[in-house]
């Protein structure tokens, strides 16, 4: 109870929004008032109205069903584009702010070659080679993303191994594995943790701008980005097709970065 | 009498630095029989904290180690890593001065004992949680069971060092290394933990080894005495030897700074000056330029570890005035 009261604000507002959108991609079918990907050609670019609350696009399918349909898309966008790159970056930062030495001059090098580049390009570039598409798009944001959180990793690693209680560890006898594992990994983890949150945020807009420019999900999948692509040629006459997506990304990544800053401001970490 | 179990053989420590390298300890030995209290004692960087970590070879990367660790007559500076791990914790335990920091803090009590066993001992789970809670006991730590639930920012200072304690005896070691354990407690609690680790080392026949700074508590825990200066040892031997006849001018010193059964109100007498600088190696005697009794060749000649008597050495050109003068 006094952790729940200690909780501030702004993670309440981002929660909130998330719980939102995470029952929209639990159920969709409970919130989608048609079939996301049903043709209406009696109602062809409607505009928002009580039977079409977000209005229809082109072929007449209901922007409010396909909305929704897309957040299940995008969540799994947010989750694995932060995982696998988190994942990654946590081993490898926790292996060199422990062992240092050559491989930490190495990575340096590495941090700096990939922090020359700028990171949309060089997941676009990642993306052309190995062809469009989310699984892809996934291997291209691992290979650029895993950077930044070995870095947050190692950082917080090269204090944690100096702690007293690593020295007793050693003392005690642990092996290797264990020490690092068991005893710096949890001490570690935070700055990590609460970078994963904000880093959602921009997985969605990264993962709707690849979706807008065709190289992340593929039509007829709803995503959000895909559904701005699809009626960015209506945007003078058909504004809503366009609007409604766009607002919701807004939403969402207002929604993972208030969650992150709220957690920051919960585990004090400082950044 | 059987071999020590600890034979630490001129061992020198030099720290890498930028500024050049920093000569920590300067040919240190002493030996640690069983069941023996063995108290190392010296000022702020005389190297007995340095000393002391070196047994279990936990210097930073940056030391150079030379002279020889023989524990049960194998060195452990020569051990392979998965031979030392063996030794470290299991027969060599380690308390450390600041029992907040040496506690990893996000690890519940009980789980920071149950690794020690589970690395060490081949105990289930039920049998781990059973010496769990009888090591907390033993400690002195009440209704152990629930304690061992709680995370170390629950604990007190000295409930924490008793914790700590109870981490290093879990595995049953034969030797205790205990570095200036007291220093971060306040006074009463100070004394509640010498006495455990007295009443410890009595009941479990263990060898301890106290870093300390303060001549009082080696007066009152230990059977032999080592003192260190400047990196380099002074004199070793029994506790009252050395306190009641000591054999080296910086001991003498040293003791004729406290304050002693004399009359109320006598004055002290402080030693001047300062320790010296320990960036180059140190020629003659550390402690030349400060002694009273300092004599020419201690400027140019490094005086050597002499016995004085059973169990006794000192390492002063002056031992022979001092045993005059006290005769």
């Amino acid at each position: 109870m006094k952790l729940l009261r200690r909780i501030p604000r702004p993670l309440w507002c981002g929660l909130a929004i998330l719980a939102v959108m995470l029952a929209f991609s639990i159920a969709p079918d409970l919130f989608a008032p048609y079939d996301p990907l049903g043709f209406d050609f009696a109602a062809l670019k409607a505009p928002p109205s009580l039977a079409h609350p977000f209005g229809t696009d082109q072929f007449g399918r209901d922007m409010l069903s396909r909305t929704i349909a897309a957040t299940v898309v995008d969540l799994q966008i947010a989750l694995f584009a932060t995982m696998f790159p988190g994942l990654l970056g946590t081993l490898i930062g926790l292996l060199i702010g422990w062992y240092g030495g050559i491989a930490d001059t190495i990575f340096g090098r590495l941090v700096d070659l990939v922090v020359t580049f700028p990171f949309l390009v060089l997941v676009i570039a990642i993306v052309a080679i190995l062809g469009p598409g989310l699984t892809n798009m996934y291997i291209a944001v691992t290979i650029v993303g895993w950077v930044a959180y070995a870095r947050l990793m190692r950082s917080e690693v090269m204090v944690q191994k100096n702690g007293e209680y690593i020295a007793a560890c050693k003392v005690l006898g642990y092996s290797t594995p264990r020490i690092l594992f068991q005893h710096i990994l949890p001490n570690a983890i935070r700055p990590v943790m609460v970078y994963s949150v904000t880093d959602m945020a921009l997985a969605i807009l990264l993962g709707s701008s690849l979706g807008y420019l065709g190289l992340g999900a593929q039509p007829p999948t709803a995503e959000w980005g895909v559904l701005i692509a699809d009626g960015k040629n209506y945007l003078t006459t058909e504004p809503w097709i366009v609007l409604f997506p766009g607002a919701v990304i807004v939403l969402a990544g207002l929604g993972f970065s208030l969650t992150g800053d709220g957690l920051a401001d919960l585990l004090e970490v400082k950044r | 009498m059987s071999a020590p179990l600890l034979q630490v053989d001129g061992l020198a420590v030099t720290f890498a630095t930028p500024r050049g390298n920093v000569h920590a300890v300067d040919g240190v030995s002493f030996d640690v029989a069983e069941g023996e209290v063995l108290g190392i004692v010296g000022e702020s960087g005389s190297g007995k904290s340095v000393s002391l970590r070196a047994i279990p070879r936990l210097l930073h990367a940056n030391a150079t180690v030379r002279g020889r660790v023989l524990w049960r007559g194998q060195d452990l500076h020569a051990m392979d890593d998965e031979a030392l791990r063996q030794v470290r914790g299991g027969q060599i335990a380690t308390v450390f001065q600041e029992p907040m920091s040496a506690l990893n803090p996000v690890l519940p009590i009980g789980l920071q004992i149950d690794e020690v066993l589970v690395a060490h001992t081949t105990m289930d789970r039920a049998a781990r949680r059973r010496r769990g809670i009888e090591l907390l006991g033993l400690v002195g730590i009440a209704s152990a069971a629930t304690r061992l639930d709680q995370y170390p920012h629950e604990f007190s200072g000295g409930m924490r060092q008793r914790a700590m304690i109870a981490i290093a005896l879990a595995a049953s070691p034969a030797l205790l290394l205990a570095d200036e354990p007291t220093t971060a407690l306040d006074v009463t609690i100070q004394d509640q933990i010498l006495k455990l680790l007295l009443r410890l080392v009595a009941e479990l026949r263990m060898s301890l080894v106290l870093v300390t700074h303060d001549l009082g508590v080696i007066a009152e825990t230990c059977d032999r005495v080592a003192v260190m200066y400047a990196g380099r040892l002074c004199e070793t031997g029994g506790v009252v030897d050395v306190f009641e006849r000591p054999r080296h001018a910086y001991t003498h010193a040293l003791l004729r700074s406290m304050p002693g059964e004399g009359a109320a109100r006598s004055m002290l007498v402080p030693i001047p000056g300062q320790p010296p600088r320990i960036d180059a190696p140190v020629v003659g005697c550390a402690f030349a330029p400060r002694c009273a009794m300092v004599e020419a060749r201690c400027a140019t000649e490094r005086p050597a570890l002499l016995a004085q008597g059973t169990g006794h050495a000192s390492a002063c050109h002056a031992a022979a005035r001092l045993a005059e003068a006290a005769a």
